[in-house]
């Protein structure tokens, strides 16, 4: 994963859009997966929140950028979408669409989101405080933080 | 007992400074209660008819005096003096100040506890056998599982947002104290041939309106595969659970669509997956925390005979007190269901003399059972005199473990938004009908359970006779059920036929009562004759 420590907005359109990478970012319009599978030039991709992000897997060579999408902040389905994609190796831009409020952001990161389009702006001094107020993780996701039980036995660290 | 290390405790303080936050942008306005609801409720902090009601994690039931003490606290500086102890092992306060409430974490965190995951749709307190690390019949202490459990759970990011709340319960017994499979996830610790540790798996329990007994998806999953097992479980239901209609997203609804063989094959293959990419504990973390769980250091050499000559204390040794594993200890059980008292309540002054007695007699533990009393796990048989007479002179000294006043009832309509009936006045006339103690000790283990709606907070399912409360024409009407139970031989409880009112109900409950002692043989229980005769005669019994 690209990553800039810098969780400022940056202006991709007119919209709201937080990005943790310093690539530049995919200028085509995700299409849907039916879709994708259709163009064989297309390397943006939507997954909705029913879809499985399974079938992306034997084509992630080929992708830039994949929008997963939150039609209501319940639904966590999206969560586990971008897990799956890091799991396969997916290095390329992950990003959360819909509705993402602020305090959803530190586990969407964690696992493995690298930009945000929600639906509504997020206050950056919310947002800061949120990302930054759990010191530790009790346990492994896609990021690289070092679960609890790792810093505790320190003599495991190399094997 | 497990304590925290500086990292489970600045998890926890951040969490406390996480709230404040919260609450603050709530009161000035910042955000909304829809917004804030299920922030609060991560927290444990629901509203209710008259006010907030906190919900404080006690993992897998286990607490010492100075936890006891510091809610005994906040019972008088924050509440009306007492707490509620819930049917998964937690504690409740009823009457709280939003404003107030993250003083209140600030003030839990000092004894290293918190509300984190006891409410919401997230993975709840986790549950285990109350006898656990005292019972004569558990092949290991359950608890280091369930702190490992504990630890691995909480925030964790792919299951922040599920589609329910999802309770796990560990149990290392053949005997089932805990309910186990009326969990979504239950474990039971075993060993195989070759003498090494492992679960036996049970996804899918779970009462509210659709009651499912949890099913057997594993014989064996091995003792460090645990982690990686529940994640498999937990990211097929996260994917697939439907997400349109509350009331059908809980994990039992996907497995029950899905059916037992399905479920099953998608969960081995992500666990697969889950497994090769390492994120499970290894033996090292296991081994830290086991060592926190170490028995006390039980003296040897103990007298085992009690002196019985106070005919009272006896007939409370016979019925509350349980076989220890260790020679000259036992288990004194405290009932917290005093005749005409609310089950499950406790005073500030109750909670001082308990943790007294724990901390002088029981090596400073407790524990809270799902049936809503209270555990001293370890005794000097040669205490139990003094201990029973400190109960006594604090109102807790009720000999009626498992008999008919041993009632689970939810608060239902007297605090409950959501109920169609009262319950804690139905199981008050209940106990009052049965009130007599040689009446009870005649009809022996009785598991009464009463609910005020369908989501069956009292337990109703697992009742031996059941209650619940529905709405007919907007009068409160109350069902009768028979034959449910929670333990080793888990079933769900059926529908005796039509309802009745509130005086109709406790008759209805006494003929079923009766019809038992007619035709029990001896030695059986109330469920063993049910089980042994069926439905049909109870309910000539009860309708004539
Ligand atoms: C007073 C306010 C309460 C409210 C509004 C409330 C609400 C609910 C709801 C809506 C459900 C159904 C969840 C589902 O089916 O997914 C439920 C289930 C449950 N509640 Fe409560 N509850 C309350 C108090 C309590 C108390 C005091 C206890 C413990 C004594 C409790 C224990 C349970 C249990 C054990 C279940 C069943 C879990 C299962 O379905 O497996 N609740 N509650
Ligand atoms: S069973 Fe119903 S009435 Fe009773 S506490 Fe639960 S939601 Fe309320």
């Amino acid at each position: 994963m690209a990553e800039s420590g810098n969780p400022l907005p940056q202006a991709a359109s007119e919209a709201y859009y937080l990005r943790f990478r310093d690539d530049v970012p995919a200028d085509e319009p995700a299409v849907s997966l039916d879709s994708f599978f259709e163009q064989p030039n297309a390397v943006s991709v939507r997954i909705e929140a029913g879809d499985d992000p399974e079938r992306l897997i034997p084509h992630l060579s080929r992708v830039t950028l994949v929008e997963v999408d939150f039609p209501k902040f319940r639904d966590g389905r999206g969560f586990s979408t971008a897990r799956i994609l890091r799991e396969a190796g997916y290095t390329g831009e992950i990003k959360a669409t819909g509705d993402v409020l602020v305090d959803l952001v530190y586990f969407m990161r964690r696992c493995g989101f690298d930009s945000f389009a929600p639906d509504v702006a997020i206050d950056p001094a919310v947002l800061e405080d949120a990302l930054s107020r759990y010191p530790y993780v009790y346990q492994h996701a896609a990021d690289d933080a070092v679960p609890i039980w790792q810093l505790r036995h320190p003599e495991l660290a190399n094997g | 007992m497990y304590k925290y290390d500086h990292y489970d405790q600045a998890m926890v303080d951040a969490r406390v400074a996480d709230f404040r936050d919260q609450t603050r942008r709530r009161i000035a306005g910042q955000m909304t209660d829809d917004q804030f609801k299920p922030l609060r409720l991560k927290n444990g902090l629901y509203l209710q008819l008259h006010a907030y009601m906190l919900r404080i994690a006690i993992p897998y039931g286990t607490l010492d005096s100075r936890q006891l003490r510091k809610l005994a606290h906040i019972a008088r500086t924050y509440d009306r003096g007492y707490g509620h102890f819930t049917t998964r092992q937690n504690l409740q306060f009823h009457w709280i100040k939003l404003e107030q409430a993250p003083d209140i974490l600030a003030e839990l965190a000092e004894v290293e506890m918190h509300c984190i995951q006891t409410s919401g749709e997230s993975i709840r307190n986790i549950s285990a056998d109350h006898y656990a690390g005292a019972a004569a019949d558990e092949i290991m202490d359950p608890r280091p599982w369930a702190e490992m459990l504990r630890q691995m759970t909480s925030f964790h990011p792919e299951f922040s947002y599920l589609p329910r709340k999802f309770k796990i319960c560990v149990i290392a017994a053949e005997e089932d104290r805990a309910a186990m499979r009326w969990h979504d996830f239950g474990l039971r610790i075993v060993k195989n041939e070759a003498g090494e540790v492992g679960f036996e798996v049970y996804p899918g329990g779970g009462m509210g309106r659709t009651p499912f007994i949890a099913y057997k998806s594993a014989d064996f999953v091995p003792q460090h595969q645990i982690f990686s097992y529940l994640q498999a479980v937990l990211r097929v239901w996260n994917r697939h659970a439907r997400r349109d209609n509350i009331h059908k997203q809980r994990m039992k609804i996907l497995v029950h669509e899905l059916g037992e063989e399905e479920f099953t094959r998608q969960v081995e293959e992500a666990f697969e997956h889950i497994l090769r990419l390492g994120t499970d504990f290894p033996q090292a973390e296991y081994d830290r925390i086991a060592a926190y769980f170490e028995p006390p250091a039980f003296e040897t050499g103990l007298r085992d005979e009690i002196d019985r000559s106070d005919p009272d204390f006896a007939v409370w040794l016979d019925q509350n007190v349980a076989a220890h594993k260790a020679p000259g200890y036992a288990i004194a059980n405290i009932s917290l269901k005093p005749i005409r008292g609310i089950g499950g309540d406790i005073t500030a002054e109750q909670m001082e003399v308990v943790a007294d007695l724990a901390e002088r007699y029981s090596f400073d533990e407790l524990r809270v059972a799902h049936t809503q009393n209270l555990v001293l796990p370890h005794v000097r048989k040669q205490d139990l005199y003094a201990v029973w007479q400190a109960l006594r002179g604090a109102g807790l000294a009720d000999a009626n473990l498992d008999l008919v006043t041993d009632i689970i009832a939810c608060p239902g309509l007297d605090y409950c938004s959501l109920a169609n009936a009262r319950s804690i006045p139905v199981a008050q006339k209940i106990a009052e009908r049965f009130a007599d103690p040689a009446r009870q000790h005649d009809l022996g283990e009785l598991k009464i359970k009463i609910s005020g709606c369908i989501n069956a907070c009292g337990h109703h399912h697992a009742g031996h006779i059941g209650i619940l409360g529905v709405d007919r024409k907007g009068t409160e009407n109350y069902q009768l059920l028979l034959g449910g139970s929670g333990d080793e031989h888990t079933t769900q409880a059926k529908i005796t036929g039509p309802g009745f009112d509130e005086d109709g109900i406790v008759d209805a409950v006494e003929r079923a009562v009766e019809h038992y002692r007619t035709i029990r043989e001896s030695g059986e229980r109330f469920i063993d004759t049910y089980r042994r005769v069926g439905m049909d005669g109870f309910k000539e019994a009860i309708y004539g």
